[in-house]
């Protein structure tokens, strides 16, 4: 018997599809964490600027400057046929900030890269996912010959919420990369969870 | 061009920027009929009966390229635009005139504000830890 099936065979699989935001200064291991875990090399896209970039970026007496763009990296891991996880690393600069907007929009979490050299550099990241509720993060990079910070100092000169997880982590080293990603899941899980009670109780 | 079948070295170089410019393929729009803005990890599928893109002659070789890529397997919208090189922007409305010509379909990922669903995190967690 002839079986049903169409010359093109079994219409392929629609994943269902998530997002990490994988944020921090500039240096603190971005692009190489994504790149730790992606089963494809790093991907760039480019967004053109757009109205909220254009004040900053003033392209008068600079007559062969082309559209700035604003660059993304991002990974992909595919858990299963049917579920994707995509990675990307939010921009660095600040006058870029719509941009993330754009990318936290329904984002499972973050995870903000932390270089214990220039903490300062996170900051605003913290600012950022903290004001919108997202759940994140804080992965210390822990760059060779830097000395090893406290989680707790950490937590502390960053100012966090006491129930944000901190974790040590080697941007390079996959395994690690795995349970900061585990991490930033569970976090989101506590967190539905607790709007969960506040909303029934 | 010169008939005599000799490669020809091309006048530009990179510096020059793209050719074509980007928002030149989709005749200047910014913004797809459709009314929505695509998600980045919106999935885009070619539909099982879509026909030859190539006989419409109102898509251009990079709608008819999204279509052939997500025939084999279904892409993301950020993916599209890495694969092709193009601002999201571009890719967007692309994807959008192949929606209205009923070529391809989009799979919106979870509703932002909503969480998934609490077995795909665990899903999720149990893919990482098995990578």
């Amino acid at each position: 018997m002839i079986n049903g099936r169409s010359e093109r065979g079994t219409p392929p699989v629609e994943p269902v599809t998530l997002k990490i935001l994988v944020a921090g200064g500039f240096g603190a291991g971005k692009t190489t964490l994504v790149g730790a875990v992606s089963e494809i090399r790093p991907l760039r896209t480019e967004e053109s600027l757009t109205e909220a970039g254009r004040p900053v970026d003033d392209l008068g007496g600079v007559p062969d400057k082309r559209t700035t763009t604003v660059a993304m990296d991002f990974g992909r891991i595919t858990l299963r046929e049917d579920l994707v996880l995509y990675l990307f690393g939010t921009p660095g600069q600040e006058r870029f900030w719509f941009m993330w907007d754009e990318l936290s929009e329904g984002a499972l979490g973050a995870v903000v890269l932390a270089d214990t050299r220039r903490l300062a550099d996170c900051f605003a990241a913290v600012d950022y996912f903290e004001r919108r509720g997202i759940p994140f993060i804080v992965g210390v990079n822990c760059f060779e010959g830097t000395a090893r910070y406290a989680t707790d100092n950490v937590r502390q000169a960053l100012d966090l919420d006491a129930d944000v997880p901190v974790l040590l982590c080697d941007a390079r080293d996959r395994e690690s990369v795995k349970e900061i990603l585990v991490g930033v899941v569970r976090h989101a899980m506590e967190q539905a969870a607790t709007r969960r009670r506040a909303v029934t109780t | 061009m010169s008939g005599d079948g000799q490669p020809r070295k091309h006048w530009f170089d990179d510096e020059a920027g793209p050719v074509v410019r980007p928002y030149a393929m989709t005749r200047g729009r910014t913004t797809s009929a459709a009314q929505h803005r695509l998600d980045l990890i919106a999935v885009v599928v070619t539909e099982p009966d879509a026909g030859d893109p190539d006989a419409d002659p109102t898509l251009v070789p990079e709608h008819t390229e999204i279509v052939g890529l997500c025939r084999t397997a279904p892409q993301s919208v950020a993916e599209l635009a890495a694969e092709l090189d193009l601002p999201i922007g571009v890719v967007r409305v692309l994807i959008g005139d192949l929606v209205h010509a009923g070529l391809v379909h989009v799979s919106r990922p979870v509703p932002p504000a909503e969480l998934p669903d609490e077995s795909i995190l665990r899903d999720v967690i149990n893919g990482l830890r098995a990578l």
